[in-house]
């Protein structure tokens, strides 16, 4: 249940600023050549004085991606520097904290930049709490959606007004955990492994996977009346009768219909994501992912031929369809 | 090293696909970048911290995003194109032993200001880990 006297409390936040938190130092050298060097980026701008002058800079300037990491307290997290203000600009979060929402994500960060920082400049931020909203559940957990803006400036010498050269906005969820951790056993990969649904398979449907495990198409047919049917059902829907054998189609159809699934993107689906309602040459209709299309190129009435795709180390073979000259 | 060019707004065009970049994520990468960009927070760099918190190792820092984001858009776009902005989104986490791939398209370009809009994703195997656009200005 959200609580009401703490969604007050919390609420009352909003918009309250907070003073100067300082950078320890000053833009570098050593801290830029460290950060390019963990993010694999190479660009002179930000390692070549020489380079950084004839592009219009007065030194070497800060990998704008930077800006946040300036002001970052460090090691102990609540260590400001000198100067800096005495509140925390985060006590917001502390509050939240304190009802048991021990959890904390970071899910957007927008910085803009008024201009690139060069070497020798000292940064500070300013910040405002921009919004705290109600409770609110999601895969991680409930919690609360917090959106503080930071104001980014360069420090002046006396008599000069500082210069502000950016600014952040920087959401976090603080959060109760939806479950409780689980530790890990013995296994080597930390990746929860992402699956493809596997098909619901009954006594009238397991001859339909095991063909496809086999590599083949196979069809229902009613033993009497020979009609075929799919998707698989325990009676004729002609002439009613419960007895059935199958036979293995040749594969070949035409596009009936065909959707192109966009969003929502779930994994471990490729997006654009083309699924294709097939009329095979035989008369039946199933629905299989389309391979080797191109949404633009896919017509209906398009000849398309299936093949077989072993997936999740092979222990799932799905059909799947693939345009053909006509 | 030879310098890279970079790109004129001439170059581009609206719609255009930037090129795929897979990044392997690596305890060394998910701690080596939470520590350049000044964030001890235990679970970037303490697998028993992390999984303390409820995730199956350590994941990486929004801040580590945003530097490979720039990384992505900076390695096709050149070194003087000026970034306006960065925006990104978290999905889920980057845990070591996965890979991101990073695809992305040109959706705006504005001819007179010389400015283009990239949007982009960076996907793992659990779905997108970071989703966004960034403003650079070309010369």
């Amino acid at each position: 249940m959200a609580d009401q006297q703490l969604l007050d409390k919390i609420k009352a936040f909003e918009g309250r600023e907070y003073g100067r938190v300082y950078a320890w130092d000053p833009v570098n050298a050593p801290m830029i050549r460290h950060w390019c060097e963990m993010m694999g980026i190479t660009n002179p701008l930000y390692t070549d004085r020489e380079f950084a002058r004839e592009a219009g800079y007065p030194d070497i300037v800060a990998p704008p991606a930077m800006l946040q990491v300036w002001c970052m307290a460090g090691l102990d997290m609540e260590n400001y520097p000198p100067g800096s203000t005495d509140e925390n600009s985060f006590e917001v979060l502390k509050l939240i904290e304190s009802h048991g929402f021990e959890s904390v994500v970071a899910v957007n960060s927008d910085l803009k930049f008024d201009r690139y920082v060069a070497a020798g400049e000292r940064l500070y931020y300013t910040s405002r709490v921009d919004a705290v909203t109600e409770e609110k559940a999601t895969g991680l957990g409930t919690g609360h959606f917090v959106t503080v803006i930071m104001t980014y400036s360069v420090e002046r010498a006396e008599g000069r007004e500082d210069e502000k050269v950016g600014e952040q906005l920087f959401r976090v969820f603080k959060f109760k955990p939806a479950v409780r951790p689980k530790p890990e056993t013995g296994t080597d990969s930390a990746i929860p492994k992402i699956t493809r649904p596997r098909p619901g398979i009954s006594d009238d449907s397991r001859f339909f996977w095991e063909g496809c495990e086999a590599g083949k198409l196979l069809v229902q047919r009613c033993a009497d009346c020979q009609t075929l049917r799919h998707p698989p059902a325990p009676v004729c829907a002609k002439c009613h009768s419960f007895n059935w054998d199958t036979v293995e189609a040749s594969g070949k159809g035409h596009l009936y219909s065909f959707v192109v699934m966009h969003y929502p993107e779930i994994p471990p689906f490729e997006y654009p994501n083309p699924v294709g309602l097939v009329e095979l040459d035989e008369g039946v209709r199933l629905i299989a992912g389309l391979v080797g299309a191109d949404r633009s190129e896919l017509q209906i009435g398009q000849r398309l031929q299936v093949e077989f795709a072993r997936f999740q180390d092979e222990e799932l073979t799905l059909p799947q369809f693939r345009p053909v000259a006509q | 090293m030879t310098l890279k060019k970079t790109r004129s707004i001439a170059d581009v065009s609206l719609g255009e696909s930037l090129p795929e970049l897979a990044i392997p994520i690596t305890v060394t990468l998910i701690n080596g970048g939470a520590i350049a960009t000044r964030d001890y927070f235990p679970g970037h760099h303490d697998k028993d911290a992390a999984q303390q918190l409820g995730s199956p190792h350590v994941f990486m820092n929004i801040l580590t995003t945003t530097g490979l984001v720039q990384r992505y858009v900076e390695d096709w776009a050149g070194p003087l194109a000026r970034f306006q902005d960065i925006k990104i989104k978290l999905g889920v986490p980057n845990y070591p032993g996965d890979t991101m791939t990073f695809k992305g398209e040109v959706k705006e370009r504005d001819e007179s200001e010389k400015t283009i809009e990239v949007s982009f994703a960076g996907k793992n195997s659990m779905g997108n880990h970071v989703t966004g656009s960034a403003v650079v200005v070309l010369p």
